[in-house]
Formats: structure tokens, C-alpha cells, sequence
């Protein structure tokens, strides 16, 4: 899969209180969580974020809350990808189960700079920036992680699985 | 192994997982709450179930913004309502009998010893206290969860944490985790089981033991556990905890040559109260290097601290004295059932005449959701486990996280002090 767009840049430990504040959390249609994306940290990102842009954020993004309303308003916003140092269990379990793609890369998330144009390709495991011409190599998802990107996430696993039994 | 390991060892079948090893897991329990809860139960029925593998083992508690503030809150608690019921599934609580999950799942005797347990909240951790495995996860997992009654787990590599020394009379287990968390940071343990252990732990009473496992995950962990002991063994056969549910309990326990990726000595005797600054829970200070920080809020309660015990301390120290001109000293106590004892022990009346306002059971200002939001440039300490910007309401507040005592005495001062300095 081919994920190509512009990087907004973050720092480390970017909590889904931020994400998606709480004030919202009775919201639980993707479209309205999406109107709210990042608004207690960007009050630009949603004017600016185009389908297919990819976050790039430093270490244990997607820190705190289970909230899984974060991961949901950012895939509805548009993004394409998150890339980070690394990320938070939770957050991380969430974006694969809802089918949004997620790249750990140290090298990528310090690289990368604000409103550079990226290229992912999730499957040969490579985030090329374009603006720089760089590539950066990331592990490629194995085990259950690339079973649920592959199927979109876990709802068709599980369906599957209800059929079996 | 591990005490985690030995937890999913069983729970798997096996006779032995390492770290590393992803393994399927039949669940003791699944949680889910008025936040995490709707969003679950619509992506259960687009995954095509019907029936919950068994409405005994699931929990479905409305805590976030009850009794709840709005249409909204209203519509999502009674989604929850009308599935519980349709569903078979008795353990529902809003009103009467409930309070928030992570203190009225112990309390009810619904978590034991040696489970495996997920639940659709970040501070499923906090059972671990109890000597089960906890973990938090989010909406999808909790609805296939809810409709196979499995997980897949990654199991997770340990850190241990050896506490000895025999600390100042204010310093609490939310202080020990404080310390703990600002010595490794927001992502000290991440993806990792935090094991507690050594002389201080064992003399904790339950309490301080969830105040602990509850804030695990605030270092990025999976898991925060306690091996079981004597406290913990009367804990879970009180008549008030074990009158429900099923009275086994598998007692597990670390061997001695378990292997951890790291073993953490903490002294005690150098450890002060702590004040985690904002914005993150990590930027911990010992109540001597706070200084002067002028409060308009303090909150005592939450799934961390609004334990009866909880109580108790505060009360001890507003007894006679009056919460400070221009502060709102909120108390929530965190169970129906800790509301009606601390009222019986005249805790109630002791808040209500130092000028605190007390409210029923919710997790309210915690995650800025009601019974006291924060606005620009309004400051808060609060027993509460998170202090990220915006956490308690406007982005520009600001949250001090610290325990009971220091919450109590800081309503008093009107600043960020401890007991001692009253
Ligand atoms: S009290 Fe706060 S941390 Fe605990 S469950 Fe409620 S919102 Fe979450």
C-alpha cells in the first residue's frame, strides 16, 4: 500500500487528550470526532490537512487514554499514516484494529521535517521525502499487526473467525 | 517466570510463554464504559455477533459523565442500558450501587486473584493490584473480546520495582508511583508489566496498592501488578467484596529466578511527597522544591484516590479547618457504596464544614468532562492520574497531580503544600 502526502510535524508524547479532547468524547460519529482532530494542539492542522498527509510525531504517540475516538479522528480526517519514534500500546493496538496505518521509525520521525512531501510504502517497509530525496527503511509489520493491517482491521478477522466457529 | 507470565501461561494452556511470544487468551472479564462503551457495542454489531459469549464475564459501567450531563451522555448511558438488558448482561451500573469502574470492579468481588481481564479503559491496569492480569485496550477490541471471549496478547517483558525504607508519615503509594514514574518517565515501561514488590509494598493496604497498579500505564505500561498476599486474600474475602461472584482465586507469585529487563531498588527513606508538574506525570518534584503555586481547584477522588482510605486522610486533615477563600475543594468519593460509609463515619459532614463541595460517584472533572472543569489559566491539584494540557478543561490550565494529603492541605493553603506546613 502507497501512502503519499505532506508531513505535519509533532513532538514526543502527544496524548489522545490532545488528539481528541474530551469535551468531544460523546461524539462517536467519525466525521464529527474528525472536525476536532488535534484541536488543543493544532488549532491549524484542520485547515491545512489534505487526504493522504501523514503525522509525524516523536516518541509514545498516542500516549494516555484508550480512547479509540483518537485514531478514529484522525483516519477521518484524512491522515494516510502516522509515523513516530514510537507509540503507546493502546494507540497502537487501536489504529491497526480500525485500519490505520501506523510506521515506528526513529529515523524517519527526526528526518522528516514540517510540510515535507512523503511517500510511504507500507509493504517493502521504505518512507521515501521526497523534498529531501531521502528513504528511510522501517520493519515491515509481521505476526498478527500485518494480519490486521491486511484485512483492514480486526472486524473482518473477527467475522471470520464467527464463520469458522 | 514471571507472576505476568505464570497469568497468561495458565490462562493459554501452556506451560510456559517468554516475552515476545504473541498467545490467545480466554478472558475472565471484559469492561466497558460510557466513553469506550458506544462506540463497542456498534462496531460489535457491525462485526456481525449477535449474543456476548457470556453476559456473566462482561461489565458495562456508565462513570465518565454521570449522572450524565447532557442529551448526548444520556443517549450513550442508556445504548448501554438497553444492550445490558437485551443482552442478559446483569453487571450494569450508572446510578445507585455503581461509581467509577476501576474502584467498583474490586469492590464488587467482579476481579480475582490470577484472571485475565481487558477492559475498553486505559486504567484496567489497576486489578493488577488484586494479582491478575489487567490491561486496557480500546472500543474494537473490547467488542471482538465481547464476542469471542478471547484476546490475543503480546506478552510482555517485566520491569520490577523493589521498595524498602520506611518513608515520611505523608508519603502514600500515589507518591511511590509518582517517584516511580518521574524516574522513568512517560514511556519508562512501555509495552511492559510493572511487577511491585519488597517490604513497603507488603505492608500497603489495598488501597494504596490500586493507587499504584492504577497509574502504570501512565509509564506507558501494560501492566501493573502486586503478587497476592495475606492483605490481599482477606481483602477479596471480605463479606462485602466476595458476596457476588465466583470465589476462586489462583494465587500465583514470581520465582526467584524470573527474568526482568530491569530491576528497579527504591529507598523510601529519601522519597518526600510528590507533585507531578504539568504537563505530563513524569515532571515530579518532592513537596519541599514545589514553591509557590496559588490554586483555584482542588479535586480528590478519581479511579486513583477515591477510595474510602482516601477519604479518611483527607478528612483527617480538613477536620476543624476551612478549605481556603476563592478555591473549590471538590470531593467525589469513588463508589455508591464508599459515598454511604463516609457519610456513616461523618467524613461527608467534615468535607461539607471545611467548605468542600462533595459530589456522587463520576470520573466528572478527571478527564474535563463536568463537576468542575477548569478554565484559561485556572490551576488545579488534583489526586487525579493524568495532567495533560487540557486534561481538566481549557488548554491553557494547568493540573498538579498528587495524594490525598497534599490535595487536602493545598485546599487549605490555597497554594501546593503538604500537611505538615498547616
Ligand atoms: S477517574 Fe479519570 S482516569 Fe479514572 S476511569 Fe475515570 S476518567 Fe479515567
Amino acid at each position: 500500500m502507497l501512502i503519499h502526502g505532506t508531513a505535519h510535524k509533532y513532538g514526543d508524547h502527544i496524548d489522545t487528550d490532545v488528539i481528541i479532547p474530551a469535551r468531544y468524547l460523546t461524539l462517536t460519529e467519525p466525521d464529527e470526532l474528525a472536525a476536532h482532530c488535534l484541536e488543543d494542539l493544532d488549532e491549524e492542522f484542520l485547515r491545512k490537512v489534505q487526504p493522504g498527509d501523514v503525522i509525524v510525531a516523536g516518541k509514545n504517540f498516542g500516549c494516555g487514554s484508550s480512547r479509540e475516538h483518537a485514531p478514529i479522528a484522525i483516519k477521518a480526517a484524512g491522515v494516510g499514516a502516522v509515523i513516530a519514534a514510537s507509540f503507546a500500546r493502546i494507540f497502537y493496538r487501536n489504529a491497526l484494529n480500525i485500519g490505520l496505518p501506523l510506521v515506528e521509525s526513529a529515523e524517519a520521525s527526526a528526518a522528516i521535517d514540517d510540510s515535507d512531501e512523503v511517500e510511504i510504502d507500507l509493504e517493502a517497509g521504505v518512507v521515501r521525502n521526497v523534498t529531501k530525496a531521502e528513504e528511510y527503511c522501517f520493519a515491515p509489520l509481521t505476526g498478527v499487526a500485518a494480519q490486521l493491517l491486511a484485512a483492514g482491521g480486526l472486524r473482518e478477522i473477527v467475522r471470520q473467525k464467527m464463520a469458522v466457529d | 517466570m514471571t507472576i505476568s507470565e505464570k497469568i497468561l501461561a495458565s490462562a493459554a494452556g501452556r506451560d510456559q510463554v517468554k516475552p515476545g511470544e504473541f498467545i490467545t487468551c480466554p478472558l475472565n472479564l471484559v469492561l466497558a464504559n460510557d466513553i469506550t462503551g458506544p462506540i463497542a457495542l456498534e462496531e460489535f454489531s457491525k462485526m456481525g455477533a449477535e449474543k456476548v459469549f457470556d453476559p456473566g464475564k462482561i461489565v458495562l459501567v456508565a462513570d465518565h459523565a454521570t449522572p450524565n450531563k447532557d442529551i448526548k451522555a444520556a443517549t450513550n448511558t442508556k445504548l448501554l442500558r438497553d444492550f445490558a438488558h437485551q443482552q442478559g448482561i446483569e453487571q450494569f451500573y450508572e446510578g445507585p450501587g455503581g461509581g467509577i469502574e476501576h474502584i467498583i470492579l474490586p469492590e464488587k468481588g467482579l476481579v480475582r486473584p490470577g484472571q485475565v481481564v481487558i477492559g475498553a479503559d486505559s486504567h484496567t491496569c489497576t486489578y493488577g493490584a488484586l494479582g491478575a492480569f489487567a490491561t486496557g485496550v480500546g472500543s474494537t477490541d473490547a467488542a471482538a473480546a465481547m464476542a469471542l471471549g478471547e484476546c490475543w496478547f503480546r506478552v510482555p517483558e517485566s520491569l520490577k520495582f523493589v521498595f524498602t525504607g520506611k518513608p515520611n508519615k505523608w508519603v502514600s503509594g500515589k507518591d511511590l508511583i509518582l517517584y516511580t514514574i518521574g524516574q522513568i518517565g512517560v514511556d519508562g515501561a512501555r509495552y511492559m508489566a510493572m511487577e511491585f514488590a519488597g517490604p513497603l509494598i507488603e505492608n500497603l493496604p489495598m488501597a494504596e496498592r490500586f493507587t499504584i497498579c492504577n497509574m502504570a500505564i501512565e509509564a506507558g505500561a501494560k501492566s501493573g501488578i502486586i503478587a497476592p498476599d495475606r492483605t490481599t486474600l482477606e481483602w477479596v474475602s471480605q463479606e462485602w467484596v466476595s458476596q457476588r461472584t465466583d470465589k476462586n482465586a489462583k494465587v500465583f507469585s514470581s520465582d526467584a529466578n524470573a527474568e526482568y529487563a530491569r530491576v528497579y531498588e527504591f529507598n523510601a527513606d529519601d522519597i518526600e511527597p510528590q507533585v507531578a508538574f504539568p504537563h505530563l506525570p513524569e515532571n515530579t518534584r518532592g513537596i519541599s522544591e514545589v514553591g509557590d503555586i496559588v490554586i483555584d481547584q482542588a479535586v480528590i477522588g478519581a479511579c486513583t484516590n477515591g477510595w474510602l482510605e482516601d477519604l479518611r486522610v483527607a478528612a483527617e486533615i480538613l477536620r476543624g479547618r476551612q478549605v481556603a477563600e476563592g478555591v473549590r475543594c471538590i470531593v467525589i468519593p469513588g463508589s455508591h457504596q464508599i459515598h454511604l460509609q463516609a457519610t456513616k463515619e461523618g467524613l461527608v459532614e467534615t468535607f461539607l464544614e471545611a467548605g468542600c463541595l462533595v459530589s456522587t460517584p463520576t470520573c466528572g472533572p478527571c478527564l474535563g468532562m463536568h463537576m468542575g472543569v477548569l478554565a484559561a489559566g485556572e490551576r488545579a491539584i488534583a489526586t487525579t492520574n493524568r495532567n495533560f494540557v487540557g486534561r481538566m478543561g481549557h488548554p491553557d490550565s494547568e493540573i498538579y497531580l498528587a495524594s490525598p494529603a497534599i490535595a487536602a492541605a493545598s485546599a487549605i493553603m490555597g497554594k501546593i503544600c503538604s500537611p505538615e506546613e498547616l
